[in-house]
């Protein structure tokens, strides 16, 4: 009787194992499928022309993809600017201010901000700079992805300054050197690679946005280079494309579908080695 | 006698209402070298922490009594003032990783913003770096990182780093303690060297280290400053019973 | 000797002292900066909730508790029932949980209990943090153009009109969205479980599967229930990939193939069109103000319970 039962269990136990892997393998299924249709649909499109030329009107023969991606650069540099030096800051504050009931709102805003939708995001940069703009704008999508920044950028500082051990602190206030200058010109230096990963992994994170950008930035078919016009970027236009009816235009919605794809892969590679490179060893 | 550059008077710490030194009061004789002993807790570290007022950086900690230097009250002054002429070596080397070993000696300067010109800063450098008998090894690669340098190498390095701001006394806070057995040699054949340029104090549980390099010997235990005198003395003929436990082992 | 050195130290001092005035100003000015940007992030939510407020609030007034139940969102006849949306977001969202727990759940007990190094844990591992870094618009798109032609075989075989859009594609592509979130949380929870826990069980001649079982996930439980929320969390929200495959139909969703709306993809088709000023942008803030209060609750709840249990644990 007893073998039986062993026998039932030890069964048991590799069925569910051969689940176990079955299932987790399988997720990776949607991911695979999805890197080869990009590649293999949106490599056709690809060549010097693409990259370099604007779209022309539907019919026409041509044209390429530069609006966007030059659209996208500026947005995630703009976003930048707005977002680092305050996300940094912040970051700072809450890991020099381990108590304190301000400090403990303020960590609880930062994760409030992580869990907001996208779209609300959109909403309020819409009412805060395109409604007193009175027009859509490439700085409007900034701030709304520089509000997406704030809370990845906060994050990583306060964690990555929080692991610097005390001795460094120590030995540069037993130099006599201020508190303040402790902090900037010894502390934060030993703790560059953790804020320049936290940078990296959020721009990775808006360089994919389009709910954010759909009401502020607003896309368009020129070249536009000035902040306050509306712009054009990348999930912008694989989203206008892709709903479109033309086959042109899908076809070029796969081919910068694969150079997002392709930026945004980087971006994380390129954190990663940071991450590794730069680390500070004690 | 000669004089002292450090007088300690009456003086108490706290953490919060835990009181750890109780009301010691000492002379630390200029271009000497001053061992303080004792088992853990007696107070030796916060005692050289309070020197160069690294205790307040501890919340809740007070401190009361006199301590001079050169006859000026210490706590009378802006601590910053206060650390550029004391230096500080503490039990883990601690060079900053992110700077050369250039960077790292004349760092008491660049971080205060204090301004020299290219030949001052390298003079300081190699003065320092050939005081802390470290300037042969590393000569020819001053503008490396210094992390690849040994833990005894690491530890020279910060004793140039605060031999550089040229100071009247340096701490020393169990500086052999992580150390292995030969770069600890090194370091108090260092220390017996370095009279002649500075005054010492340094923190030891190591006895058998206390009587080979101090010139004076503090012995201190639960926060009293139990004994002090010429090392010769205390360790041959010491006046209190307790010091002759301490240096016998029957408790440390 | 001390008079000179008393003197010279004097000297220094005064030279300290205006440096020291200069420090102090530096330094004041330095934490009131921390302090400043600290605040801002204050500042920037509870201005971000009260815009929300404001800007819906007259249409709150004049359409009152209509908006939570109606069922008709109806721009020209300024009829705005919010309903078909709240059903959609949570039709799509529930949906969507249930078909990625069976993966994300798998996922976690691979990587926190089966392969916790190697190679393979790695690999699996990539592929997780890829899943999770695909663009939104990306994922829409491969769903608009693979899963939904296959979406309308099957409705075509099971007699349905065949749109293929709807809530069914909406919510398949939701899960795949989501799957890395919970996986990743629940594999930390796994990999905290106490070995002596384990131990005890395996020593009474348990197999790998009842000690996952009856051991590992029941003490896993909270954290894995966490991930399962944050999830969710993600899920309210999700844009993009919604709006593409969901069909943009504002009516209440009556089978599970049925186009529909979430609260999120109805903001993003209509909010361009809607003229400024009127009941409508209103409303559309509205749904935005309800999908803000909503995904913030459900990541408290989320936090809250990781909280205690790093606490326990």
């Amino acid at each position: 009787m007893n073998k039986d039962g062993v026998t039932f269990r030890l069964a048991k136990d590799r069925i569910f194992k051969g689940l176990v892997i079955l299932f987790s393998f399988l997720s990776g299924i949607p991911l695979i499928i999805i890197l080869y249709y990009i590649t293999s649909k949106g490599i056709s499109s690809i060549n010097w022309d693409f990259i370099i030329n604007l779209p022309k009107p539907v019919g026409e023969i041509g044209g390429g993809i530069s609006n966007a991606i030059i659209g996208t650069l500026i947005l995630v540099l703009v976003s930048c600017i707005l977002a680092v030096p305050l996300g940094i800051s912040a970051g700072i504050y809450l890991s020099e201010t381990r108590k304190g009931k301000i400090a403990y709102v303020v960590r609880l805003c930062v994760e409030g901000l992580q869990g907001i939708p996208s779209i609300v995001i959109g909403i309020i940069a819409y009412a805060w700079v395109v409604v007193p703009m009175k027009t859509p704008s490439a700085i409007s999508g900034s701030v709304a992805l520089a509000i997406m920044m704030l809370p990845v950028i906060v994050r990583s500082t306060e964690e990555t300054l929080k692991l610097m051990p005390n001795s460094l602190r120590e030995a540069s206030l037993a130099l006599g050197v201020p508190y303040f200058r402790t902090i900037l010109k010894v502390i934060l230096p030993a703790g560059l690679s953790g804020i320049v990963t936290g940078i990296l992994l959020s721009v990775a994170r808006i360089a994919g946005e389009t709910a954010p950008l759909l009401f502020t930035a607003f896309g368009g078919n020129f070249m536009n280079a000035n902040i306050f016009k509306p712009m054009s970027s990348l999930p912008l236009l694989i989203f206008n494309y892709a709903t479109s009816p033309y086959s042109e235009l899908i076809s070029f919605a796969w081919g910068a579908s694969f150079v997002l794809a392709v930026l945004v892969l980087s971006l994380n590679i390129i954190a990663k080695l940071v991450a590794k490179k730069w680390k500070v060893q004690f | 006698m000669e004089s002292p550059v450090l007088k300690i008077e009456d003086f108490c710490a706290f953490f919060g209402a835990n009181q750890v030194l109780k009301n010691v009061s000492v002379e630390i004789t200029r271009n000497k070298v001053t061992a303080v002993m004792g088992p853990s807790g007696c107070g030796k570290t916060t005692l050289i922490r309070c020197v160069n007022r690294m205790h307040e950086l501890t919340p809740n900690a007070k401190v009361s009594g006199k301590m001079l230097l050169l006859n000026e009250d210490i706590y009378s002054i802006n601590p910053i003032v206060v650390r550029r002429k004391i230096g500080m070596v503490f039990q883990r080397p601690n060079p900053f990783p992110t700077m050369s070993i250039y960077d790292n000696v004349i760092s008491g300067y660049k971080l205060n913003g204090i301004k020299l010109n290219k030949s001052e800063q390298e003079s300081i450098v190699e003065e320092s770096l050939k005081k802390s008998g470290l300037w042969n090894e590393v000569k020819d690669s001053l503008h490396r990182k210094g992390t690849f340098l040994s833990g005894g190498q690491q530890q020279r390095l910060c004793i140039a780093r605060a031999l550089a701001m040229k100071p009247e006394i340096i701490l020393l806070d169990e500086p052999t303690s992580a150390l292995d057995p030969k770069a600890s040699n090194h370091i108090e054949e260092l220390i017996t060297e370095l009279e002649q340029y500075v005054t010492i104090l340094i923190v030891t549980h190591n006895t058998a280290q206390a009587a080979r390099i101090s010139d004076f010997t503090a012995f201190m235990y639960l926060g009293e400053l139990i004994e002090f005198g010429p090392t010769e003395k205390l360790f041959t003929v010491p006046e209190d019973k307790r010091t002759e436990e301490y240096l016998t082992g029957k408790f440390g | 000797m001390i008079q000179e050195q008393q003197n010279i130290m004097k000297l220094q001092l005064k030279e300290r002292k205006q440096n020291i005035g200069r420090i102090h100003f530096q330094e004041s000015i330095f934490r009131k900066v921390l302090y400043l940007s600290g605040i801002l992030i204050i500042v920037l939510i509870a201005g971000i909730f009260f815009t929300l407020l404001f800007d819906s609030l007259s249409a709150v007034r004049t359409l009152g508790l209509r908006f939570l139940y109606g069922s008709t969102w109806d721009p020209v006849t300024s009829n705005f029932g919010s309903l078909p949306f709240l059903l959609g977001t949570l039709l799509t969202s529930f949906l969507a949980l249930i078909f990625s727990i069976p993966f994300s759940l798998s996922i976690s007990v691979f990587l926190g209990e089966y392969f916790r190094e190697g190679i393979v844990s790695s690999i699996l591992k990539s592929m997780i943090e890829l899943l999770a870094g695909v663009p939104s618009v990306i994922y829409g798109f491969c769903g608009l153009f693979i899963l939904v032609p296959l979406v309308r075989s099957i409705e075509m075989k099971l007699g349905i009109v065949p749109m293929g859009v709807g809530i069914f594609s909406a919510s398949v592509i939701l899960s795949i969205m989501v799957i890395p979130y919970s996986a990743s949380l629940g594999r930390e929870v796994i990999q905290l479980v106490p070995s002596d826990l384990k131990e005890a069980a395996y020593s009474m001649g348990a197999t790998r599967f009842e000690v996952i079982k009856g051991v590992i996930l029941p003490y896993a439980r909270s954290g894995i229930f966490a991930g399962v929320l944050l999830s969710l969390g993600r899920a309210l929200g999700e844009t993009m990939a919604v709006t593409m495959v969901i069909g943009n139909k504002n009516a209440l969703p009556t089978s599970i193939f049925s186009p529909a709306n979430t609260m999120a993809s109805v903001i993003a088709n209509e909010f361009m069109e809607a003229s400024p000023g009127t009941i409508h942008l209103q409303s559309l803030v509205a749904v935005g103000l309800l999908l803000f209060v909503v995904t913030t609750i459900v990541n408290i709840i989320g936090k809250y319970i990781i909280k205690k249990m790093s606490v326990e644990v």
